[in-house]
């Protein structure tokens, strides 16, 4: 049974959490996204016996992760900017070990302690690696409350197909605002399939031990895991890809965005058409794997393209990759918690793309 | 190639068995169920083999292989899963024990431990070493403290006696400037959440026997949920303190154990008595 509910998108996570049936939830209080911890430590236990625990610090609750996703439970863990800075090498081992898990960053404005306000200022520290090594997350990135809930299933789903750690890239004003979302159905807490092949949970007679690790000293080992993860990530790139394309059909322009500044270009993209200018956006859903095609194949169609950003240039330089050379790719960003508004996006695709005001 | 290496790979087995006294009516030592067959990696005279060997033996006499996960460091001890027979998880350094937390919440029927060194334990993991005591998380941590840091080649530990050299502190602990040696049992001891806190060695056949039973407590009380059971083993470092195997266990008497003093710091037995 469906339910409709206002929710803040922290609240919102935190109750599809328990509903995906979750197993446990490690954390640490940061804003803007202690709320995740709060809701649950008030609502899960009594509901479906999840385990939620305060852990002393992101190192620790990230390696609680580690331990807990090695059993094979649903576990997951939520932070902001710099707490999602301390788990970095726990994140690198959780990946090489390829542990299913959820990582939940509400992104804040840094660099260093920063502010607490909204900012997308760690695309390349979820995109592009963040902690030591090859390695890659599945990045699924909301723009609505609605979103927040609905990837924390859609994320453990990923995670254990693909045996990966999957990160939600939100920011402080998806966490704080409040809408109206549709809640899916409990679903049962469950023992997932396969997990004698691999996990820590106790080993019978007539079986192996296993182990988890990330230490492979033989270097021909060692690059062998690693050509193993390069194929997963591959796999990963050719069958998860989701992207939304807004009014790109006929668009003479194109402005890529993602998360909340995507329903922002949105409406600056609308105010565009009513002065006569054709423009779309490409809000890349999953950040890893990047839509690579799909902004190649619309770049063949329009005279150029406008990235915007609430950081100073990350995502842009995917975007040029995809592009390669074919029109201009300007770009416009707001950083250390500012919000653009849509005005002032259209102000900037203007003098950009149009060299001034039309 | 010589005639050795052309025999088959049977035959020193079966001439062992052939000429053996041993019987399986007269054996009385053999290797636990527990314990693969995988040639250990320590040095001569280490005291990590020994401790396996225990933790190997105290699991199979409790006939809880099924059911036990242990959590390995890093540090000399990080290839502890290729030698024990059970499900291991291997930890960043110093996090074994809330890798430990992670899997004993999520699991808590089952027997959980912590196996690590004092580097992992009382210099990087300190943080998680006190919360996990603290929480009384009901797992067992075993703590091997030689004073040095083995993997890495010799440097000073926050267990190094004042005045030892090591490759950092090549004219000896200087407690002024490096700080004096961190004795993290007697700190964990005075939290509320640890049951059972004990110091034991590995270096006479006796001691040996103690840390077994330690460690076999740690378990009994983890199986009654009592809260964290600790037990440091002080132990020798014979290639990194630059000592043959005798030498270090005559240090380790002379001088890590006044230091350090074996026996009970936390035993809820004996208060009860």
């Amino acid at each position: 049974m469906k339910e409709l509910k206002l929710m803040k998108g922290n609240e919102a996570l935190a109750e599809a959490a328990i509903r995906a049936g979750c197993d446990a939830y490690f954390g640490y209080p940061i804003t803007p996204q202690s709320e995740v911890l709060e809701y649950l430590s008030r609502e899960a236990e009594n509901r479906t016996g999840m385990v939620i625990l305060q852990a002393e610090s992101e190192v620790a609750s990230i390696n609680m992760v580690y331990g807990a996703a090695g059993t094979g439970k649903k576990v997951m863990t939520s932070s902001s900017s710099p707490g999602v800075s301390l788990m970095q090498e726990g994140i690198s081992y959780i990946a090489c070990a390829e542990l299913p898990c959820l990582l939940v960053n509400v992104n804040r404005g840094g660099p260093g302690l920063g502010t607490i306000q909204p900012s997308q200022g760690d695309y390349f520290q979820t995109v592009k690696g963040g902690g030591h090594g090859d390695y890659k997350l599945i990045v699924l990135a909301p723009s609505t409350v609605q979103e927040m809930a609905d990837f924390v299933d859609e994320g453990f789903e990923l995670a254990f197909k693909y045996r990966n750690p999957v990160m939600i890239l939100s920011d402080g004003a998806l966490g704080q605002m409040m809408e109206k979302v549709e809640l899916q159905a409990q679903k049962e807490r469950v023992t997932m399939p396969g997990l004698d092949a691999w996990a820590t949970i106790g080993k019978p007679v007539n079986r192996d031990h296993n182990v988890i690790t990330s230490l492979h000293i033989q270097p021909d080992k060692m690059e062998e895991i690693n050509i193993h993860l390069q194929k997963k990530y591959r796999t990963i790139e050719e069958n998860e890809i989701r992207v939304e394309m807004i009014n790109c059909d006929d668009a003479e322009y194109i402005i890529t965005a993602y998360g909340l500044v995507a329903r922002i270009c949105t409406k600056a993209a609308e105010l565009a058409r009513d002065k006569g200018i054709k423009v779309g956006v490409i809000r890349p859903i999953t950040l890893f794997p990047f839509p690579i095609n799909e902004i190649a194949e619309a770049a063949g169609k329009v005279k150029g393209i406008l990235d915007v950003e609430m950081n100073a240039g990350q995502m842009v330089e995917d975007v040029r990759l995809s592009v390669n050379g074919k029109v201009p790719v300007e770009f416009y960003g707001r950083m250390g918690g500012i919000v653009p508004t849509p005005e002032e996006i259209l102000e900037a695709f203007e003098e950009k793309l149009l060299g001034g005001a039309k | 190639m010589n005639e050795k290496t052309m025999l088959d790979d049977d035959h020193y087995e079966n001439v062992i068995r052939e000429e053996s006294v041993c019987t399986s009516e007269n054996l009385v030592y053999e290797r636990p169920e527990t314990l693969l067959d995988t040639p250990l990696h320590y040095c001569p005279g280490c005291g990590h083999g020994v401790v396996h060997r225990i933790i190997a033996e105290v699991v199979d006499e409790l006939g809880i292989q099924e059911e036990t996960i242990g959590v390995a460091p890093v540090g000399c001890a990080v290839f502890a899963y290729n030698y024990l027979n059970i499900d291991m998880s291997e930890a960043a350094h110093g996090r074994a024990s809330a890798v430990a937390t992670g899997i004993k919440r999520v699991l808590p029927e089952k027997y959980v431990f912590s196996y690590q060194g004092d580097g992992d334990l009382a210099a990087i993991g300190t943080g998680e070493t006190i919360h996990t005591c603290n929480r009384g998380e009901n797992l067992l941590i075993i703590f091997i403290n030689n004073g040095i840091y083995g993997m890495t080649g010799g440097q000073m530990a926050p267990t190094t006696l004042p005045g030892m050299k090591s490759t950092t502190s090549p004219f000896g602990r200087d407690v002024k400037s490096m700080g004096a040696p961190l004795k993290i049992t007697d700190l964990v001891a005075q939290l509320p959440g640890t049951y059972y806190v004990t110091r034991q060695s590995v270096h006479k056949p006796a001691n040996v026997r103690k840390t077994k039973k330690a460690i076999l407590k740690g378990f009994q009380f983890q199986k009654e949920n009592k809260g964290t059971c600790f037990v440091e083993v002080v132990s020798n470092c014979p290639s990194n303190w630059k000592m043959t195997p005798l030498e270090s266990n005559k240090f380790l008497e002379d001088q890590m154990l006044p230091f350090y003093p074996l026996g009970d710091l936390k035993n809820p037995e004996r208060k009860e008595k």
